[in-house]
């Protein structure tokens, strides 16, 4: 069924969408010998929202880039209203009317929220800031996308998804006609999501056009007009309609069939690893929270964000402080004053952000993964390079890294970001493997090699506790489901209990 | 299943290469700056002059073996120059004044260095001041302390033992203080290098985060390597008080800047997680032959100081450079 080449066979409702806003023509760019984009030509008509998909690697990112003017083409022509369009800086794009809103964050935390959506154009009154008249249009921007906080607030003091929120706001200010959101819904949880695409749909009614790239295929349906896929720099399918089957999408990105997505399971052990009786955080995050995991078990924690399951996690290994409840490990309750007394207990953590709490990306992937280490690499008091090369590409070869000892940890793509961190988690010889959202930002094929390490873990005897904001992901890959709200346990799912419309039902409660 | 190829940069060259990069730098720059000397000054190339120089980097090698730690973990130490003299005062009073045997004074002035260091490294981890700040308050007081000790005078009459420990030379090659210089700086290399607690230092200044939730005990740490400055400049005044044959309350006076300017043009970061004791050698030698070679050349003390930042920054562009290219 629809895959097609390159050219689109117009059906009635996409043309009702309005005239074409954006041509791209034969669009190349090369790095030396290395083509990292070949050939691609496309149109985006007005009011409509084109999802973009593809493997990290697949091109998405240099197409976005060129689009944007942050990258010159070595080749082809683009069009923007019917006009020649050659953006030779961001700026010329932004000015044009187009703007990308990053995968990663571009925010200055020590700012407020309204400093940040104004920053380059705070409006001024006489020469002077207009505070006033500055706070009250970032106020408005936030209302509309259902955020409920001060815009005067440091972004240093929002969570990752709050965040996310003050980009797509400032997007919002500047009165962009045509969008690309790089994977806008990474850190968003159901009622974020939801709220994002009210907004979308609003503007595109208004005429915004979007590109819309992620790797949530579910949503697309959702949301997208259109679909166009990547592969190897490459435009290789264009569906004319979004009500696509996602494993027709997985298909088109992979290019070749994927029978299953998540690994099986093999049944648990009863022989409770980890018993976590009514904890509650010093910090009121969460309130007395009780679940026990066995050895064999994986869990997944779901909720939306801000239901307190980073804040859970990242105090049962020990990096926040609790105030009341415990936790046992193998039946001895533990002591929880810093992550080393965790890791000493045999909890091990795979944190939240990968770039800011799990690497050192200056270093190389040997010394990331060596880092607390050290006891398991040598029993003496000293240790050569050699060993820790030695150590670290043993890891590397048990988790498959695309990478060596020597690379530094930024040179790799996220999905290998991940598996050091999770090799550095496994080296350490844990009972209890806690990984916070594994997936975020990762490839669909680098996701399915990091669900197998998670099935490996179980089927080696360690409790496995999995949060994640993807649904499909917490459901497919557990063998029982931790919702949480507000900050509580809401009940945990297992077997035929465990459906979206069960999980969803109790993290909205 | 999931078979899946991605794309890897390729890479090649590796640990070595990228070494050989990093060091080649300041290395190259000092034997230029040697090669200069030599064709320029008829007394700079030999052996006396040599060891006159190992002799006045001396002071300021040690204090930057200290320093070169504290920015591998991403601080700062603007301490060094004042706790010095502080540790200078504390010893010249405890031997003179108050009659200490002058062993035991010795060990009072590098105590008091440690503490001056402590103090520092609690500030950073429990009253959590950055860094910068917390060392200048250090600063101010210790050079204060200093002062009131003696009411701003110096300290003379040091036994003439104490003294042949910075002039004599040991089977006519290396004062004692130089050799306690070397030794420092071959273990501090090999802890850094070898030991998990010197690497693990590396990680902190990478980035404290990752560091404290892989088990490290980054405030621990911290305030040990603070420490381990302070008690170093405790001895580094230990070494000057002997080829000064006197305590002296304005010692050290701005030391602080020429011991981080030696182990930034040594090729570290101020960013923290990168840096080298080898590479801080380098650093403190560059500063030395510099100031040796403009003396015998004559060159006037005021310029010596413009040349010194040029190739402060020279250097650290340089390198910065390199590493941009790799």
């Amino acid at each position: 069924m629809p895959m097609q080449p390159d050219q689109t066979i117009e059906s009635p409702a996409s043309s009702q969408a309005g005239e074409t806003i954006l041509s791209v023509r034969n669009v190349s760019k090369t790095y030396g010998k290395i083509t990292v984009l070949k050939n691609v030509s496309f149109d985006i008509k007005k009011g409509e929202v084109v999802a973009l998909l593809g493997e990290n690697g697949a091109g998405k990112s240099t197409l976005s880039s060129i689009i944007a003017g942050l990258v010159i083409p070595s080749e082809g022509e683009m069009r923007w209203q019917g006009e020649p369009y050659s953006p030779a800086t961001p700026s010329d794009a932004l000015n044009a009317g187009l703007g990308l809103i990053h995968q990663e964050m571009r925010l200055l935390p020590e700012l407020s929220i309204a400093e940040n959506i104004f920053v380059g154009r705070l409006p001024t009154r006489s020469g002077r800031i207009d505070n006033f008249e500055m706070y009250r249009r970032a106020d408005e921007q936030l209302k509309r996308l259902g955020l409920n906080v001060s815009p005067a607030t440091k972004v240093k003091y929002l969570r990752v998804a709050a965040q996310q929120q003050v980009e797509i706001a400032k997007a919002l200010t500047l009165n962009a006609r045509f969008l690309i959101l790089d994977e806008p819904t990474a850190a968003l949880g159901g009622e974020e999501t939801d709220k994002l695409f009210e907004q979308i749909e609003r503007l595109k009614n208004e005429g915004v056009s979007f590109i819309y790239i992620s790797h949530r295929l579910e949503e697309i349906a959702r949301i997208a007009d259109r679909v166009i896929v990547m592969r190897d720099g490459e435009l290789v399918a264009n569906f004319d309609s979004a009500k696509v089957p996602v494993s027709n999408l997985v298909e088109a990105m992979v290019g070749r069939q994927l029978d299953r997505i998540f690994p099986h399971l093999p049944a648990p052990t009863h022989k409770p690893l980890i018993e976590v009786k009514n904890l509650s955080s010093a910090e009121g995050d969460f309130h007395d929270v009780s679940f026990t995991v066995s050895a064999g078990e994986v869990m997944g924690i779901a909720g939306i964000v801000g239901a307190g399951r980073t804040e859970l996690v990242r105090a049962i290994a020990g990096a926040d402080p609790v105030k009341t409840g415990s936790v046992s490990v193998d039946g001895k309750v533990i002591t929880l004053k810093s992550p080393a007394d965790a890791m000493a207990a045999g909890i091990a953590l795979v944190p939240e952000d990968r770039k800011l709490q799990g690497l050192v990306l200056e270093h190389t992937i040997g010394n990331n993964i060596a880092l607390g280490n050290y006891p398991r690499i040598t029993p003496r008091s000293w240790v050569t390079p050699t060993e820790i090369r030695n150590f670290a590409t043993t890891a590397i070869k048990r988790f498959g890294i695309k990478g060596s000892a020597d690379q530094r940890a930024n040179e790799l793509s996220g999905g290998n970001q991940q598996k050091i961190v999770i090799a550095r988690a496994i080296s350490a010889g844990p009972k209890v493997v806690i990984l916070d959202e594994p997936t975020r930002g990762i490839d669909v094929g680098a996701r399915s090699a990091i669900y197998d390490v998670i099935a490996e873990l179980a089927k080696q005897g360690m409790a496995v506790i999995v949060v994640s904001s993807d649904l499909d992901e917490v459901l497919g890959l557990s063998h029982k489901v931790l919702v949480m709200a507000r900050g509580r346990n809401q009940g945990i799912l297992s077997g035929a209990e465990a459906t979206r419309h069960a999980v969803m039902e109790r993290a909205t409660a | 299943m999931s078979e899946i190829t991605e794309q890897v940069t390729p890479k090649t060259g590796g640990i070595n290469m990228s070494f050989v990069k990093k060091m080649s730098g300041p290395l190259v720059g000092l034997i230029l700056l040697c090669v200069f000397f030599s064709l320029t000054s008829e007394f700079f190339l030999s052996a006396r002059n040599g060891l006159n120089i190992l002799d006045q980097v001396t002071v300021l090698g040690i204090l930057a073996i200290g320093m070169t730690l504290v920015i591998v973990i991403g601080g700062i130490d603007l301490s060094v120059g004042s706790v010095l003299a502080f540790s200078m005062m504390m010893m010249g009073v405890m031997q003179r004044q108050l009659g200490l045997p002058l062993e035991l004074a010795i060990v009072v002035g590098i105590a008091t260095g440690a503490i001056c260091g402590l103090v520092s490294g609690l500030l950073i981890t429990v009253a959590k001041l950055p860094a910068f700040i917390a060392t200048l308050a250090v600063m101010s007081v210790t050079r204060g302390l200093a002062n009131i000790l003696t009411e701003g005078k110096q300290i003379v009459g040091y036994p003439d033992w104490f003294t042949s420990l910075a002039t004599v030379r040991q089977f006519g090659f290396l004062s004692l203080t130089v050799a306690t210089f070397i030794v420092l700086a071959i273990i501090a290399a090999i802890i850094l290098k070898y030991r998990p607690s010197g690497r693990n230092l590396f990680a902190i200044g990478g980035n404290p985060e990752v560091a404290r939730l892989a088990g490290i005990n980054v405030n621990l740490n911290t305030c040990v390597v603070y420490a381990l400055s302070g008690a170093l400049a405790g001895l580094a005044a230990v070494a000057f008080a002997a080829r000064l044959d006197s305590s002296q309350p304005s010692a050290g006076l701005g030391y602080e800047l020429d011991t981080i300017a030696a182990v930034v043009i040594g090729g570290a970061s101020l960013s923290g997680g990168v840096g080298s004791i080898s590479g801080t050698v380098i650093g403190v030698f560059i500063i030395g032959v510099l100031r040796n070679g403009l003396n015998l050349l004559g060159v006037s003390p005021f310029i010596q100081q413009v040349l010194i930042g040029v190739v402060i920054a020279a250097a650290v562009t340089f390198d910065t450079l390199g590493r941009k290219r790799r």
